[in-house]
């Protein structure tokens, strides 16, 4: 297992700087340093709802005050490797949903997209504004060496976390000031800017000034709505839930005290299905009934673009090695994680065989749920697990146990090393462009893996130190 | 400006503004209540404080006999009691967070920390320790509200629905605790001018903070017509039914100029504030006071449903 901080009972050159200032500072006052920082959350009201489950309904995400740190050199190959991906996995929603060349010379099987859930048959043949798809592309990228990384998904619908990016820092450099001054590290905060620009940047044909920007939200329910009002305060702009919309005259309009006021380009976050009435689920009371009309004629921008998700699909994502040599002829600069499609017989019988060794996930599955962690798993959970596979092979894929990369953190018994793993927030419109930084999540059980948010997973501020 | 989020904005200072005012009401009834027991001893006043906050009839539901306890359990509290304090300060925590865009960081910590210290354990014991205490800590609550609102908020439209909602709910409740007055003494009229009800009228004047500013305007006369005048009619006192209107009025000039139309609400804001500038106290007291008082209560509430109307809150 790599440990990011030690390496041969050796310190790694990146965080040498921080280990001798936590020596100087002494487990005391880093115990009341932590103290600090939840109440600090607790006040800005950084919550993160869980769903299904009871409780405080605005639980905080527990924040590891231990920075996971990349050295300059890391960064320049993982930045190339997420705009490639980010590229590439737009250019592969522009085709099938127009010419489906790749379909065509056989490098995707066709029902893999057309029979996908997450595919829109309303998209068929409709232009988004500079052919962008998913404006907002978050990598999932995980370590297993000094220079092993792998991505374990994409995620290209609305991808969720960079608010977490955004205040970890903030609060890093509230409590500990004399870090930032004495170390280079790249700032993160030009990301809502640079979020905002891209936005303008893909404003609709029929737009003709300045383009108005709002943040569609499903309410103050939802589990990421800090972020939500988080992002639309950050770039000035209106936080809008479905009522507050209206479509006239083929164009979209917010309700304000003024009376209707335009709406050029929506940042939604939420669901496809919710969207539109009309088009998708006709009992959504969350979307604006008619907004798909709008959007097909040029009125209005919607990021990401509906059956984007068809791209970050399980058993799309086997894919998206050959898409970088199709569309791009270049090489993967990121590699995938190994991975067997259960729908292939070969494979499936590997899979079944061998249960004991592989995290086995949904295919169509987020956040962690209804996945089998093998080696964490009991016989009985196996054989229930392989049950389900037998019942529909195509709905699963399964991966090697990568040994991730552990970070120092936080723990009852003190410090100790737990898994990591890392997303980086793209972003697609004029041009492509990528913070120097994202979100690193931590598996705070000893031994865990899932890192998500929904199950016990912690977050640290990822530092990049600047060349 | 979203038409929610003006509802928002106007809701949310409107619940403080109540939280506070039902700290103040309760602070009445307690040095009301410190008075030596006369006849039914000092559960009358306490009573009076339910009525006033209009909270009378949802008491006796749930409780029956009025012990101070049990009512300012209810008043503080009580889930089911809509305008306990607790309930203010959840509902306008919930406004606040529908449009965290509206308001500013200041604003939102204000808001959001006095409803994490509110459900504290530790506060039901002060509540029931020390209430004057308690008191002092809801009031410094809705000042951190209004200042942090007064030093970082853009004085745009926002600002006005939240001064708005603040000077709608604070007229309310100036009229609401003039007239506990009524419950109070009613039907004993006969004892106007004795000691305990000197007491009673100054203690009216505290609960609205107002006992020393008073003695700069009026020196010590306590008679209940300074007292009536300077929380109804007086311009300077910064609690009276004619500061509050006039408020509202230019709040509502202000935002008729940056919307540039006017409406039946701009009418309405000035008929009051005409009603009140023309005001004589001796006809307010010859025609009755608690005539006086429910007439504004209607007249300031149908101002807020035609704020309401007027700028959709309802949607289009």
């Amino acid at each position: 297992m790599f440990n990011e901080m030690m390496m041969n009972d050796q310190v790694r050159e990146p965080y040498r700087a921080l280990v001798d200032w936590m020596d100087a500072t002494g487990a005391e006052t880093l115990t009341q340093k932590r103290l600090e920082a939840e109440t600090l959350f607790r006040k800005i009201g950084i919550t993160f709802a869980v769903y299904g489950e009871g409780g405080d309904p605005e639980r905080l995400i527990p924040f590891d005050l231990i920075p996971r740190i990349f050295t300059a050199a890391e960064w320049r190959k993982l930045e190339r490797g997420v705009k490639q991906r980010a590229r590439v996995l737009n250019a592969f929603l522009y085709d099938v949903y127009h010419n489906a060349e790749i379909i065509k010379a056989g490098i995707i099987p066709a029902d893999l997209v057309y029979c996908n859930a997450a595919f829109e048959p309303a998209m068929i043949g409709i232009d988004p504004p500079r052919k962008v798809y998913s404006h907002i592309v978050g990598v999932d990228i995980v370590r297993v060496g000094a220079d092993d990384f792998y991505v374990l998904e994409d995620n290209c619908r609305t991808p969720s976390g960079v608010s977490y990016m955004l205040e970890n820092r903030e609060i890093m450099m509230r409590m500990f000031p004399e870090l930032f001054s004495k170390l280079r590290i790249e700032p993160v905060d030009s990301y809502p800017d640079m979020l905002l620009r891209t936005l303008k940047s893909i404003a609709p044909v029929k737009c003709n000034s300045d383009p108005n920007i709002v943040v569609l939200t499903p309410g103050a329910m939802n589990s990421a709505y800090y972020e939500h009002s988080f992002l639309a305060d950050q770039m000035g702009v209106e936080l809008v839930e479905g009522p507050d919309l209206f479509v006239a005259g083929g164009l979209v309009y917010m309700r304000t005290t003024r009376g209707p006021e335009r709406v050029d380009v929506i940042y939604r976050r939420l669901d496809d299905s919710y969207i539109d009435p009309l088009c998708f689920r006709p009992d959504s009371v969350l979307g604006v009934p008619g907004l798909m009309n709008v959007y097909r004629s040029g009125g209005v921008a919607i990021c990401s673009a509906p059956g984007a998700g068809v791209a970050d699909d399980k058993a799309i994502y086997t894919y998206v090695p050959d898409m970088i040599r199709f569309y791009l002829g270049q090489e993967p600069i990121l590699n995938n994680v190994p991975t067997w499609k259960c729908g292939r017989p070969d494979d499936l019988k590997y899979v079944l065989n061998n249960l004991g060794d592989l995290v086995v996930k949904e295919v169509h599955g987020s956040g962690g749920y209804g996945m089998l962690v093998g080696p964490a798993s009991t016989a009985e959970e196996r054989a229930a697990y392989a049950e389900r596979i037998k019942a529909d092979p195509g709905d699963f894929i399964a991966q090697p146990t990568l040994a991730l990369s552990a970070c120092p953190t936080f723990v009852e018994s003190g410090i100790a090393p737990r898994h990591v793993d890392f997303r980086p927030f793209c972003l697609v419109g004029d041009d492509i462009r990528l913070t120097a930084g994202g979100l690193t999540r931590v598996a705070l059980r000893e031994g865990s893996l899932v890192v998500n948010s929904s199950q016990g997973g912690g977050v640290k501020d990822t530092w990049i130190m600047a060349e | 400006m979203l038409s929610r989020t003006a509802s928002n904005l106007f809701w949310l200072s409107r619940y403080v503004e109540r939280a506070e005012n039902m700290a103040r009401l309760m602070e009445m009834g307690y040095r009301m209540a410190l008075m030596p027991a006369v006849g039914d001893g000092n559960r009358a006043e306490w009573r009076s404080v339910l009525s006033a906050a209009g909270c009378a009839d949802g008491f006796a539901v749930e409780h029956g006999e009025p012990t101070q306890a049990a009512i300012s359990d209810y008043l503080i509290f009580d889930r089911d009691n809509p305008s306990s304090i607790l309930n203010c300060f959840e509902y306008a925590r919930a406004n606040a967070r529908a449009m965290r865009t509206a308001i500013t960081a200041d604003m939102w910590e204000a808001i959001n920390g006095a409803l994490m210290e509110l459900r504290r354990a530790g506060m039901r014991n002060l509540a029931k320790n020390d209430l004057p205490e308690f008191i002092d800590w809801v009031k410094r609550q809705g000042a951190l509200f209004r200042g942090t609102t007064d030093s970082s908020l853009l004085r745009n439209d926002g600002y006005d629905f939240i001064r708005l909602g603040t000077f709608i709910e604070r007229a309310d409740n100036t009229a609401r605790l003039l007239d506990v007055k009524y419950y109070v003494l009613l039907p004993e009229t006969s004892i106007v001018g004795d000691g305990v009800d000197n007491y009673q009228w100054t203690t009216v004047l505290r609960a609205a903070s107002s006992l020393r500013a008073f003695h700069w305007v009026y020196k010590d006369d306590y008679s209940p017509w300074r007292i009536a005048h300077f929380l109804i009619l007086n311009p300077f006192s910064p609690r009276s039914l004619f500061h509050c209107s006039e408020r509202i009025t230019n709040h509502l000039e202000r935002l008729a100029r940056q919307y540039g139309g006017r409406h039946p609400v701009h009418s309405a804001a000035v008929d009051t504030y005409s009603l009140l500038s023309q005001g004589d106290m001796d006809e307010i007291f010859n025609t009755g006071l608690h005539e006086f008082l429910s007439d504004f209560l209607i007249r300031n509430q149908a101002l807020s449903s035609s704020i309401a109307e007027t700028y959709y809150f309802g949607g289009q």
